[in-house]
């Protein structure tokens, strides 16, 4: 177990350096960052000058070790666009996309568990055959759109939920809450549905494959052959022996979901990391699109290291198959 | 800390008196890009600046020149102006506003790494002679200097240099400024509170100098930047107020018996500028430029169908002009402002004698995000010059994506838009983006257009101090500018304002800067 | 002549007699989608013979009518039958002109990281040992960003590695790659784990000893063995790339406004949603809706049929 731990470890650290220097190439190479932080006026002098106090006339190799070790201590520099701390931008936004995620999960865990458990009992019933259906539906139209006709719909034509932000927020610390007013509860209901959706279908055609899978088990035949009521076959056997993966995979997912509220984020001018990066692109603003990977990078590879290292716990026949691939059903 | 600042505005709202805060909900296209006026020198951050900071001079509603932070002014020598300060100001924190402060402001903002440094061109030192009276000595005669010196904000001394932020946020160090994120003015308002891309809250100043002409206790800053984000915002009343109304749903807004719609023509005028180098950027002709056949000039201009632009790209709402500058911008002649008329034969006929019969290609470098409609207009007129036999490719990408190439010069044609600020007279645009480049002068000569006669006049009016006399030169400039079609005219862009009914009167000055302090609620 | 005429009808009936065609004939979900798909990809492919207007063309599009609604709402105009937009191009024309950008960068992306991954597979399977080392830690790299933040990256420093004038006629080709490099993973996972049993099989061996070149024996002996699932994957992977370029053109790092895929035409739409033209942004998001949920069914489809577990 400590070789495997270690292992594993080892690993996540390794693919966060590959992380870190795709990070740095992109602080690099994309836009001379001297030429973006100094006005047309600058002269050769200042421009000099900068060159070497942002290190770019040392060799290669050592900017990126400079880099990486900055990086290590949260230092990622300031904003070209608002000369902010890149780290304290980061994190002032974090509570705003965590929550969302939050609420996109337990969206997706309370709706598309009973689904899936429902299509798959009653797998030939034309309300399950509509279902499966609009799951397929679910993920092909594109979550930007669905937001979108949620706005027209429920914020202008109906005037039920508001349109854009997080409405009060609570400080707590260094955190952000929108859980504690009514109008940050209310702001988290189209973001938060727009974001699950993907991720309920997803959820749903787990647990029914699941389902499916674990009922021509054995063991499930055996509890029907006592004569069980299916209600128990189903939920207190069936459904428990599948809820291990759902549960995997939504940690897993908790990752890609972060990455994709970004999307979410500028339909509904949401102000989390995801839009701060967003706007980063489009200012070319190095230093937070750098930062912005590194940091959900880390969070989705300790999530996967994490769920790996439980997994290898729970069941050891693991031990040696690392299962990080599920993580990218996307 | 941030309970810290709650407790402040309760309490301060509590001094007021009143029963309930007025909360002013302004939702804007996109945010400020520091609270450190000095840290970005930008139009808008500074406008909305300007409630928490104020300069030694300001624009009236009607965009005239009044005391601010000074009460009174003379010119000792026509290079030294000397300005008496307002007494019993006090900033923010309460320390007392005195000539020390205009000092340090001055030495901050002309500090070479300031961003700010071209907003004062003509600046040369300012000593203190006492408590109260400040003078400035310029390079040379200089009849702008008011205009520049609306804004430049001041700062209180004794804070700048208890918070180590006596010089600008230089981007090149690394390290943020104390100023980026804490403020301490004079203005009508202070920031209680900031959380950037999220929401800034300005609470009244108690204890500003001047009468009040607004009721607002509160701002609530909110930048959305999707405009149909915004405009569902304003309908469903989670914002009051909003600077940026896009055109194209100004009839729906105005429909809605809750809002209503303040519409009318900015200062900045819109054209096109070409690129008169040697060769084009991007183009088959390859061995000289086109451009520099004043036929061709006039090609272009006479391909452009100005009232489809106008009708449908900018919604019947822009003012189409022949002149350079805004009616109201010092140099203005009515005389001038006449268009070639829109023939699109006559510009066939004209690029065939120039020897293109078959047009030629060239790029088109257009902003998405910088003028009203920016993408509607250049398309359209790149259709328009499509019909003429032209190939225009056009080029259309965020402005901080298409600046560094027009910084550069790799372009052919730009829109182009000059209001003038805040100097608000024509020399602006004559000095900054005519003139040849030389020194300070054409700073924004991307594509080496310009005419030494043009040069000659504008360095007559930079040292003119009578506006007799410098006012004509400038429309002489103008003129020849615009007889060898230098640019190509546009329009004067349209701006709208929204607001719901909460508002009751606000003032729009053709800058487009919302003065809330000047604006009532119900 | 005779010998042709009977050689298509019995290709097509054999695959009709076949358990998956019978499969195929029974899923009114795998027939209808398919139709719906050859129908939209004919009419895209076909656009500049059957679209109204080239909307690529500015000499054809004049501002005159911009802002026309659909033909049969008060106002319509013949021949608009989408109506236009603010720029008066024909909403039709822009949408099948979109709908062959947006399929075109779709298959480009799928065709190129299928080779990407399908390569990279064999060789690792192949080989095995360092080789496979190196390339699976690599494959575990992309993986460990998410898919639509390394798309964005990639895309940017694509675009700012070409130079100016070539960002925008490159447009395409900076996504394909983007959506490529993010999505080869998948593809070499499977090769290689069929890779490695097939490798192990005595034909391979056969032929090892023989001395036929590697490679060869790659493309023709092992390669073909792993294609059922590849081909699955590839499928259900286009209607993810379809998406991935609509979303990265609708947050404006994509396809630019003058040669839009339907990502594109939303979000420009999206702008005038309040103004009342709401078929500049309803039409395009149905087609898109319209072309990867027929993707995604025949994908499903074919992934249950090819599967012996769930017959």
């Amino acid at each position: 177990m400590p070789a495997f731990l270690l292992k594993r470890l080892l690993n996540a650290a390794g693919v966060m350096l590959a992380v870190a220097f795709l990070a740095f190439l992109i602080f690099r190479f994309v836009g001379d960052p001297v030429e973006l932080m100094l006005n047309e006026q600058a002269s050769q002098a200042q421009r000099d000058e900068l060159r070497v106090r942002l290190g770019l006339d040392r060799g290669f190799v050592l900017q990126f070790a400079t880099f990486v070790g900055n990086a290590a201590r949260g230092d990622f520099g300031i904003s070209y666009r608002n000369q902010q701390d890149v780290f304290t931008l980061i994190t002032e936004r974090f509570p705003a996309t965590f929550e969302l995620v939050l609420v996109a999960t337990f969206l997706s865990l309370a709706v598309g568990i009973p689904l899936g458990v429902y299509t798959a009992i009653r797998r030939d019933s034309l309300l399950a055959k509509s279902l499966q259906f609009v799951s397929v539906l679910g993920v092909s139209l594109p979550s930007f759109a669905l937001g979108i006709l949620f706005i027209l719909l429920f914020s202008v034509t109906l005037q039920w939920l508001p349109a854009f932000g997080r409405g009060e927020v609570v400080q707590i610390g260094w955190w952000s809450t929108g859980f504690l007013t009514p109008s940050g509860r209310r702001a988290l209901i189209l973001p938060g549905i727009t974001l699950s959706l993907f991720q309920i279908t997803l959820v749903m055609r787990l647990v029914r494959a699941e389902m499916l899978e674990t009922m021509r088990t054995d063991f499930i035949r055996f509890a029907r052959a006592r004569g069980l009521p299916a209600r128990a076959v189903n939920f207190r056997h069936a459904l428990r022996n599948c809820l291990m993966p759902v549960i995997t995979v939504t940690g897993l997912q908790i990752g890609n979901l972060i990455a994709f509220a970004l999307v979410t984020e500028t339909v509904f001018q949401w102000p989390g990391m995801g839009m701060l990066f967003v706007q980063a692109v489009t200012f070319v603003d190095i230093p937070v699109m750098a930062a912005y990977l590194i940091v959900v990078s880390f969070i989705f590879v300790s999530l996967n290291a994490l769920v790996d290292l439980l997994y290898a716990y729970v069941d050891p026949r693991l031990r040696e198959d690392a299962i990080s691939g599920a993580a990218n059903a996307r | 800390m941030k309970k810290h600042w709650l407790l402040a505005a309760v309490a301060a709202l509590a001094l007021n008196g009143a029963a309930e805060a007025k909360t002013l909900k302004w939702g804007a296209s996109r945010e400020i890009a520091s609270l450190d006026p000095y840290s970005y020198g930008e139009t808008f951050t500074l406008s909305v600046l300007n409630h928490v900071y104020e300069g030694l001079v300001r624009y009236t509603g009607d965009l005239k020149i009044e005391p601010a932070l000074a009460e009174s002014w003379e010119t000792v020598s026509p290079t030294v102006w000397r300005f008496k300060l307002r007494q019993g100001v006090k900033f923010h924190n309460g320390n007392p506003f005195t000539a020390d402060d205009v000092i340090a402001s001055l030495d901050r903002v002309t500090h070479d790494t300031s961003p700010l440094k071209g907003n004062l061109p003509a600046y040369k030192s300012a000593k203190k002679i006492d408590d109260y009276t400040v003078e400035i000595e310029v390079n040379g005669p200089y009849p702008l200097l008011l205009n520049d010196l609306t804004n430049i904000f001041i700062f209180d001394k004794e804070w700048m240099e208890a918070n180590n932020t006596s010089l600008p946020t230089d981007s090149g160090k690394g390290i943020k400024g104390y100023a980026t994120d804490n403020t301490n003015g004079t203005g009508p308002f202070k920031v209680e509170s900031r959380r950037a891309d999220a929401k800034t809250v300005f609470i009244k100043n108690p204890t500003w100098w001047d009468k009040p002409q607004h009721n607002i206790d509160v701002i609530e800053f909110t930048p959305i930047t999707s405009a149909s984000t915004r405009v569902a915002a304003l309908l469903s009343g989670e914002i009051d107020f909003t600077n940026v109304a896009p055109l194209q749903d100004l009839p729906r807004l105005a429909a809605s018996p809750d809002v209503k719609v303040l519409q009318t023509n900015e200062l900045r005028s819109v054209f096109f500028a070409l690129n008169l180098k040697d060769a084009l950027f991007e183009s088959d002709v390859k061995d000289k430029n086109p451009f520099k056949d004043i036929r061709v000039r006039e090609a272009l201009y006479r391909a452009i169908d100005i009232d489809a632009v106008q009708k449908r790209a900018m919604r019947g709402l822009s003012r189409n002009t022949g002149a350079l500058v805004a009616p109201a911008i010092p140099g203005y002649e009515p005389s001038q402002d006449v268009r070639l008329p829109f023939d699109l034969d006559g510009a066939k006929k004209l690029l065939a004698a120039a020897g293109y019969p078959n047009g030629f290609s060239f790029q088109f470098n257009c902003q998405a995000d910088s003028l009203v409609n920016e993408e509607e207009f250049c398309q359209a007129v790149a259709s328009m010059w499509s019909r003429a036999g032209l190939k225009p490719n056009l080029s259309l990408a965020p402005r901080s994506q298409q600046t560094p190439k027009r910084v550069k010069g790799d372009f052919d044609v730009i829109s182009f838009g000059w209001a003038n600020e805040p100097m608000i007279d024509a020399y602006s645009l004559l000095v900054q983006v005519l003139r040849s480049k030389s020194g300070t002068g054409g700073v924004f000569n991307w594509g080496n257009w310009g005419d030494p006669r043009i040069d000659a006049l504008i360095d007559k009016a930079g040292v003119e101090l009578d506006n007799s006399k410098r006012i004509p030169m400038m429309m002489e400039a103008l003129k020849i500018a615009k007889a060898e079609h230098l640019f190509i005219p546009l329009h004067q862009q349209p701006m709208a304002w929204a607001m719901r009914n909460t508002v009751a009167s606000t003032v729009q000055a053709s800058d487009n800067k919302p003065r809330l302090w000047l604006t009532m609620l119900k | 002549m005779p010998v042709d005429a009977t050689a298509k009808p019995g290709r097509l009936r054999r695959f009709l007699d076949s358990d998956i065609g019978w499969s195929f004939c029974r899923t009114p979900a795998a027939w209808l989608s398919t139709m719906v798909l050859v129908l939209l990809i004919a009419t895209a492919f076909l656009a500049p013979l059957i679209a109204p207007q080239n909307p690529h063309d500015l000499a054809q599009v004049f501002i005159d009518k911009a802002e026309i609604p659909p033909i049969w709402q008060a106002g319509g105009e013949w021949p608009f039958l989408l109506g236009t937009d603010p720029q008066g191009r024909d909403v039709l024309s822009a949408i099948l002109y979109g709908t062959r950008v947006s399929l075109l960068i779709g298959i480009a992306a799928v065709i190129v990281s299928m080779g990407l991954g399908v390569s990279v597979g064999l060789v690792s399977g192949f080989y095995g040992g360092r080789i496979d080392n190196l390339l699976m830690r690599l494959g575990d790299t992309v993986l460990s960003i998410p898919t639509l933040l390394m798309a964005i990256l990639v895309s940017a420093i694509f675009r700012e590695l070409l130079p100016p004038g070539l960002r925008e006629p490159f447009a395409a080709v900076v996504l394909v790659v983007s959506i490529s490099l993010t999505n080869w993973v998948q593809y070499a996972r499977t090769v290689r784990a069929s890779t490695m049993v097939e490798r192990r099989k005595e034909y391979v061996l056969a032929a090892r000893i023989i001395k036929v070149a590697p490679a060869r024996i790659m493309r023709r002996h092992i390669l073909p063995n792993t294609l059922t699932p590849v081909m699955v994957a590839a499928t259900l992977n286009l209607g993810l790339a379809i998406l991935s370029e609509a979303t990265l053109s609708f947050l404006g790092v994509g396809m630019p406004i003058t040669q839009p895929s339907l990502g594109t035409l939303i979000r420009i739409g999206n702008q005038y949603l309040f103004s009342g033209s709401w078929w500049l942004v309803v039409f395009p998001s149905l087609q898109l809706g319209l072309i990867v949920l027929s993707v995604n069914l025949l994908g499903d489809w074919l992934r249950d049929a090819l599967n012996p577990k769930l017959r």
